[in-house]
């Protein structure tokens, strides 16, 4: 936890990570929010149409509009489901989702908390956000939902291993398990330029850990008539809907920290003067905003261009070809930092 | 009682429920006797349809999975059945030709086209050069529409969603066209026994020209987007094979049967209207998959194109309906102006054309989905004694019960959308 803080005429004295964590909870909160009316305005753009514009000025309404519909709507559960798990079931998801913004830097000395085992905490609850699913797809008591919920198993097991040494390949070159410390080591040389294979393996593996297009197979609108929420209504699919786009929005984030320099400007370290903490602190958040929202407009072009996998050639993907790459790849750094630190 | 059923509680039609879940379990029961390798009961009856997004309609398909594999599959169909070849027996055959819009409703053109035909070759009616033409353009161009809904929804089930809004818009255009020839968007009812209702203004065959110039870019793109798309192709490719022994017997027709290596075309079988006289390729494959049944369509438009333009050149001027009053509606004008016009316009909405008795014919066209043929006997009145369509749509569902055991739950729509069925056509 860092010391400093925003004294208000001597009155008042926040300190700056309760300022961070109130507005890293106001940013998680609004993500989803803002990223249902940017994916519907930029699938509009892609299909040549307009997308919503008749809700509040361009339409930015429109979410307002969604979650006050959903607000209104019966809830229902199925008659012969597990009551009790689900309606646990969709607060999983969010509740992991809203956990990482405690760990994540947004430039340099803002963040909530800096604890030296940050990336397994990332990890492990990234990879909690699955029960949410999976228990929603058993306890609806719906085959459709069953199946979703089991592909959602299957498929996380599988990215979680690829996911975990491509991190593991960047832990490595920063020499640290702490996000703040694997932020600021980019300052020179951003990850993805020593280690682009892992860059792209942990995009792959974020698509998949967000459930979206192309791995979108465990709500496949087309066979399993939405997978696990098949059964949800009002405000539990409406959590759901809220922990899909927080995910997206976290992946953006994931891979902005590890790979693309997180808060950091292109080879900063080599031409960036020196500039007042307020100046500082104003770039680095928008600089690592702007990185998100560039991942986050990836995830809803992808969406809405390609088409989806089947589910034995997620496997096949995940088992036979990720997973020996990222091993190798872990294996190609190692050898390089040996090689960098010993005999360079 | 046998397994499943003693777990399912129907709570309609309950003995043709009973009978669909009993004549799935006794499916293949010959082969396998035993289900020894099933300790943790992972078997799963899973009902798709008949209210489903991606079953095209209402299919209802009711499969046996292990895990994500289908080991058994029974159909279900019928839920749209409206007994229109009942209803043909009570009305004139052109007060029919309406109701044959909403068979394959993707393309009302062909089948209008279809049952004229028949009735034409029945009474032995002549239908002018030009009327024929008209047909031609028209019935390639609904091909064309047809075809472009297949692409978008076999797409869009395969996960990409974009794709379904890029046809659309290339339909509308369709659509546009048919509103200026037809007067009709959807549901056309243009042809009329001895010809068709009305000549194409100038402004519909500036239409068409300019959709064929701008479409052929359109499919230029399409292929650039699709044919190399791994994704795509890994999701196709060797998904559904219908074998080239198998084709013929499992009675496929249309584009399934060509993707299995038959180039059965009535166009080029048996040529009707002015077929012969233009010149076109009928694309066909040998692989069976889903991704020859994507080529052979997806090329078969660029040939609808090449007709049309053919047919622009070749279409001569004059009349576009038969001349003869006791075959076809006379003019409006002569309706009008004339008593006989007037007389000869109620007898043919009054009784119709009157084939002779005892008289019985078969004629089949190339629809979009495959061979559409209609079988009339005539008692000498001006209704059909019977009527019975051969519908490309119903055969080519015979297919789907056999090339989806073994395949995985995610391939049945992206396999119903290749075999592109029109629920409407299939239940009659």
């Amino acid at each position: 936890m860092s010391t400093g803080g925003i004294d208000i005429f001597g009155l008042l004295f926040i300190p700056t990570w309760v300022a961070v964590l109130g507005l890293g909870v106001f940013t998680w909160l609004n993500s989803a929010a803002i990223l249902v009316y940017a994916e519907r305005r930029i699938a509009g753009l892609i299909q040549n149409r307009v997308g919503p514009n008749r809700t509040g000025p361009a339409g930015l309404l429109q979410p307002v509009a969604d979650v006050l519909k959903l607000l209104l709507k019966e809830d229902v559960t199925p008659s012969q489901g597990f009551k009790t798990i689900h309606t646990i079931a969709p607060l999983i998801p969010v509740i992991t989702a809203f956990m990482s913004v405690a760990l994540i830097p947004f430039g340099e000395n803002i963040y909530v908390t800096d604890i030296n085992g940050g990336v397994l905490f990332i990890l492990a609850i990234a990879s909690l956000g699955v029960y949410g699913v999976t228990l929603a797809g058993w306890s609806s008591n719906s085959k459709y939902s069953l199946l979703g919920g089991l592909r959602a198993a299957a498929q996380m097991i599988s990215y979680e291993l690829p996911m975990g040494m491509a991190v593991a390949s960047v832990v490595l070159v920063a020499g640290s398990l702490s996000l703040v410390e694997i932020a600021a080591s980019q300052e020179f040389l951003w990850n993805a330029f020593i280690n682009p294979i892992g860059a792209i393996i942990f995009i792959i593996a974020a698509f998949a850990e967000a459930n979206r297009t192309p791995f979108d197979l465990v709500e496949a609108e087309q066979e399993l008539v939405g997978g696990f929420h098949t059964e949800y209504s009002g405000m539990k699919f409406g959590m759901f809907f809220l922990a899909e786009y927080m995910h997206v929005f976290i992946g953006s984030v994931l891979i902005t920290t590890f790979f693309f320099g997180s808060y950091h400007l292109p080879f900063a370290g080599y031409w960036l003067p020196e500039l007042s903490p307020m100046v500082k602190g104003i770039l680095d958040v928008s600089v690592f905003m702007g990185k998100v929202m560039f991942w986050c407009f990836v995830f809803i072009w992808v969406r809405w261009t390609i088409p989806r996998f089947k589910f034995n050639q997620v496997m096949k993907l995940g088992w036979g070809r990720l997973l020996p790459l990222s091993i190798l790849n872990f294996v190609l750094i190692a050898l390089g930092m040996y090689a960098y630190t010993h005999w360079l | 009682m046998n397994e499943i059923n003693s777990k399912v509680k129907p709570q309609f039609f309950e003995k043709h429920q009973r009978a669909i879940y009993k004549s799935l379990e006794d499916k293949h029961t010959t082969i396998e006797a035993i289900d020894a390798e099933d300790p943790l009961n992972a078997k799963m009856i899973l009902n798709m349809g008949p209210q489903h997004p991606a079953t095209h309609g209402v299919l209802r398909l009711i499969l046996q999975l292990r895990g994500e594999l289908i080991e058994k599959t029974k159909l279900d169909i019928g839920y749209l059945h409206r007994g229109v070849e009942k209803i043909a027996e009570n009305k004139t055959y052109q007060e029919f030709m309406p109701y044959t819009d909403r068979m394959d409703y993707l393309s009302p053109y062909s089948n209008n086209v279809a049952l004229c035909m028949a009735v034409e070759k029945l009474a032995e009616v002549e239908v002018p050069e030009r009327a024929q033409y008209i047909r031609m353009i028209c019935m390639e161009l609904s091909r064309i529409s047809s075809h472009l809904l297949w692409l978008g929804t076999m797409v869009m089930d395969a996960g990409a969603i974009s794709f379904f809004i890029w046809t659309f818009r290339e339909r509308e255009k369709i659509y546009d066209i048919f509103d200026e020839v037809a007067g009709h968007r959807f549901t056309v009812s243009h042809s009329r026994i001895g010809g068709v209702a009305n000549d194409f203004t100038d402004r519909a065959v500036g239409r068409i020209k300019e959709f064929v110039t701008k479409f052929e870019q359109e499919l230029k793109d399409w292929h650039g987007l699709l044919d190399r798309n791994r994704l795509f192709i890994e999701r196709n490719a060797d998904v559904g094979i219908v074998h080239t022994e198998d084709a013929l017997d499992l009675g496929a027709t249309g584009p399934v049967l060509r993707a299995a290596g038959y180039a059965v075309d009535q166009r080029i079988i048996t040529p009707y209207l002015k077929y012969d006289e233009v010149d076109f390729e009928v694309p066909t494959r040998m692989e069976g998959d889903n991704l020859a049944r994507y080529f052979v369509r997806m090329e078969e438009m660029g040939e609808s194109l090449k007709i049309i333009n053919q047919c622009f050149d070749k279409m001569p001027k004059g009349s576009i309906r038969s001349n003869n009053a006791k075959h076809a509606y006379p003019s409006k004008d002569e309706v009008y102006y004339s008593m006989e016009g007037m007389i000869h316009d109620f007898m043919m909405t009054d009784t119709g054309i009157c084939p002779p008795a005892g008289k019985e014919v078969y004629h089949a066209v190339e629809a979009p989905k495959g061979e559409l043929g209609y079988y009339i006997q005539s008692d000498g009145t001006g209704h059909p004694w019977r009527l019975k369509v051969n519908a490309p749509s119903f055969r080519n569902l015979q297919v789907l019960e056999n090339i989806l055991e073994g395949e995985m739950v995610a391939d049945t729509v992206v396999i119903i959308g290749g075999l592109d069925p029109v629920m409407g056509e299939a239940d009659k």
